[in-house]
């Protein structure tokens, strides 16, 4: 006890001391949801900030996965303790920007501070999906990944298939897949994050529409175009191979993910980000490639849309501290942070710069599979491509989920699911025009 | 009732300040937040309340024309009924054949009180894995034995695993009190009977369920309740209402659209729906049911 005590007061007068200096800076909260390897990478860039200048500091929080910090974000913003700067995933980025009284515009915070920003210098899919259609910038950019294909090449020599050589069109894979399934393979494909693999960059990677009003991005009254004949004729395509037991489904999310590094599944679509879990607990060869794509579509390949997160700035905070954010993000878009940032994380560097800084340092040579992502997303997009922004969208990908499930269940079929998808997400985007349009 | 003794008290306030705790506690954490549900049901707002707009009833409308929310009714009604009544049964055959232990009942009650204990998001991830498709152990036994199982797109599946689930969390509970009303059965009675020559299956359905009839009343109250309200968590941590809208019972909307979709209006408009059913079940239970009831 009388240790405990002791030990007790060294810690209070420790601490006491070590924050008397801080009493000058000004303190920047930053909630996140980032874990494990990403949190790590989260702290590190917080520390090198800090590090680099006495006014500011950035405390970063882990406050849980991305809908749950939103929530807390929501609440904490309610009871008038919001924090300084918010994560927040690419499906809440429409919500957000409807709350206009609860966040400042990042290219504002920038300009107010005199920090210098210039929005051209990001990767277009990139920072085009965080503009609003007047041409600010609504959010930072931070963490973006995109949809890619990832194949065990170990099953595949097994299975008499070229190693070396990914299949690149949507009939290349079933082909594969037969051989993975006569050679005894239980699960030759699955498919994570369903709706964003198969729908929404699937639209992109083909130059097709998945929502009127360019995806959303150039107003609020957009509608759901999902039904197309080449939407049909893919869910179709899936639907055959669920039927001869070539895609195995395995739930919604990432929740996949886990049967391709186990082994059991030896393809899969799922976002770049997922590379670093598999480089490290994969135990065999694995490759990337870029999503398969139907070869017949003209304009196809194009690129495919981004996913992850960026940070929001929240509204009702002194100057001084918006000062101090405007800093901490100029250091966050400096080339080096992104090009090593980019390395450390396997998520795409989000200004042309970082990019070109990580090609002459030699990594994609060294690395080969990592330049799949960027490759994707650094083209010239188009208004069909340049990414997908639409309201209520957190339940537009649990209708996705759940119509889905009905086809590969040979409840429905592949035009039924996909009118249903259409009618149900169409009701919830109205409804989102309609609320918004009040203010 | 005649023998019942009543306190009266000579003070006029002292009842009342004996009371206001209890007054307290169930207006912060009830009727304060029913009230804010009822106001927030008529409104529509942005995820941070920065823009508030009355709608009147149109929360309550949308709910009418979606046609998913009108089938998930039925999906609740069968989960509901079928926690309820397998709850139910399984606790009292284990209350009975824990009441007849007679060496080492501590630790066996000790067991069945555990899984009450256990939050209903991990009791929902326990059971996912044990089921688990590809990875669980009781799906490879399942599969072993020539059956197939795939909760993820077989509805039927994904039921019993989100029953089981629920049922297995709630069993504790209802075994304490059938356990304790069992034990609360003069065993003079039971003895009588059974001089009578009346055996033991015959003993159980002529004197002791009826005497546990209180007991059982509450429990069922007690139990509909748990399945309409406590039950989310299994749902999104085992199946997030998935295959399709299959297992999406009332209370994992009204969850998902409030708490990951920010649909702050159209979650209240669905738990004053919640609410008004669950008031009705009790008013139904106490009515009709109870009648059947001896004290």
């Amino acid at each position: 006890m009388h240790l405990n005590h002791r030990a007790l007061a060294i810690a209070a007068l420790s601490a006491a001391v070590f924050a008397l200096p801080a009493q000058a800076q000004t303190d920047i909260q930053w909630w996140h949801s980032m874990t494990a390897v990403n949190g790590e990478w989260v702290n590190d860039l917080a520390k090198e900030f800090n590090a680099s200048q006495k006014e500011y500091r950035i405390l970063p929080t882990y406050k849980g996965s991305y809908d749950e910090s939103m929530t807390a974000a929501v609440a904490a913003f309610r009871a008038g303790n919001a924090p300084h700067i918010l994560q927040v995933f690419e499906v809440g980025t429409a919500t957000m920007m409807a709350s206009k009284n609860a966040i400042v515009p990042v290219g504002k915070v920038m300009t107010d501070a005199g920090q210098s920003f210039d929005p051209k210098a990001y990767v277009p899919a990139v920072a085009g999906y965080y503009t609003a259609p007047n041409g600010q910038m609504l959010s930072f950019p931070f963490n973006s990944s995109t949809t890619v294909f990832y194949y065990n090449k170990d099953a595949f020599k097994a299975a008499g298939l070229d190693p070396e050589k990914a299949p690149a069109t949507w009939p290349e894979v079933a082909l594969a897949a037969a051989k993975l399934k006569s050679n005894g393979h239980k699960c030759p494909i699955s498919i994570s994050w369903q709706g964003w693999t198969q729908l929404e960059s699937f639209s992109a990677w083909h130059n097709v529409e998945f929502a009127s009003k360019q995806n959303g991005l150039a107003g609020m009254d957009a509608r759901l175009k999902i039904n197309s004949p080449l939407h049909v004729r893919h869910i179709e395509n899936l639907a055959n191979m669920a039927k001869q037991g070539l895609f195995v489904y395995k739930g919604r999310g990432n929740v996949p993910e886990a049967t391709f590094v186990s082994g059991e599944c030896a393809m899969m679509t799922t976002s770049s980000g997922f590379y670093g879990n598999v480089k490290k607990n994969a135990k065999f060869n694995f490759g990337l490639a870029p999503l398969p794509h139907y070869q017949d579509v003209p304009g196809a390949p194009q690129n495919t849309v981004i996913g992850g997160a960026s940070l929001w700035v929240m509204a009702g905070k002194k100057p001084d501290e918006y000062k101090g954010i405007a800093k901490f993000f100029g250091f966050l878009s400096s080339p080096e942070v992104q090009s090593a940032s980019h390395k450390r994380t396997g998520y795409l560097p989000i200004t042309t710069a970082a990019f070109q800084l990580t090609e002459k340092s030699g990594f994609y040579k060294q690395n080969p599979g990592t330049d799949v992502a960027v490759n994707q997303m650094i083209r010239k997009v188009t208004d069909k491509s340049r990414g997908i922004r639409l309201g209520n969208y957190v339940q537009i990908r649990a209708i996705e989920d759940e119509e889905l499930e009905q086809v590969w269940a040979g409840k429905k079929t592949a035009k039924e699911a996909l009118d249903a998808i259409v009618k149900r997400g169409d009701e919830l985007l109205e409804r989102f025009e309609k609320a918004n349009k009040a203010k | 009732m005649a023998a019942e003794k009543r306190v009266v008290f000579k003070s006029s306030w002292l009842p009342w300040v004996l009371i206001a705790p209890q007054v307290v506690v169930i207006a912060v954490f009830f009727f304060w937040p029913a009230a804010q549900a009822l106001l927030q049901s008529t409104q529509q707002s942005d995820a941070f309340g920065t823009s508030v707009e009355w709608v009147g009833l149109e929360n309550f409308r949308n709910l009418w024309n979606d046609e998913s929310y009108l089938a998930s009714f039925k999906t609740t009604a069968i989960f509901s009924v079928l926690v309820a009544t397998l709850g139910l049964t399984l606790s009292l055959l284990l209350a009975v054949f824990a009441d007849r232990v007679v060496r080492g009942s501590g630790v066996y009650r000790t067991f069945l009180i555990w899984p009450y204990a256990v939050a209903p998001a991990v009791a929902g991830v326990l059971w996912l894995f044990m089921f688990a498709p590809s990875i669980g152990i009781v799906s490879y036994g399942i599969r072993q034995l020539g059956l197939s199982w795939d909760p993820l797109l077989n509805s039927t599946n994904a039921m019993s695993l989100i029953v089981m689930a629920a049922v297995w969390k709630q069993i504790s509970y209802n075994f304490l009190f059938f356990l304790a009303g069992l034990q609360s059965i003069p065993k003079s009675l039971i003895e009588a009977a059974a001089m009578d020559g009346a055996r033991p299956w015959r003993r159980f359905w002529t004197i002791q369920f009826p005497l546990l009839s209180p007991t059982t009343f509450f429990l069922l109250v007690i139990n509909i309740v748990y399945a309409f309200f406590d039950t989310f968590a299994i749902v999104d941590a085992a199946t997030k209402g998935g295959p399709g809208k299959d297992t999406a019972i009332l209370v994992y909307k009204v969850y998902f659209d409030g708490f990951k979709a920010m649909d702050l209006g159209g979650s209240a408009a669905q738990s004053v729906v919640l609410m008004v059913i669950v008031v009705a079940l009790t008013v139904v239970q106490f009515r009709f049911v109870e009648k059947k009831v001896n004290y």
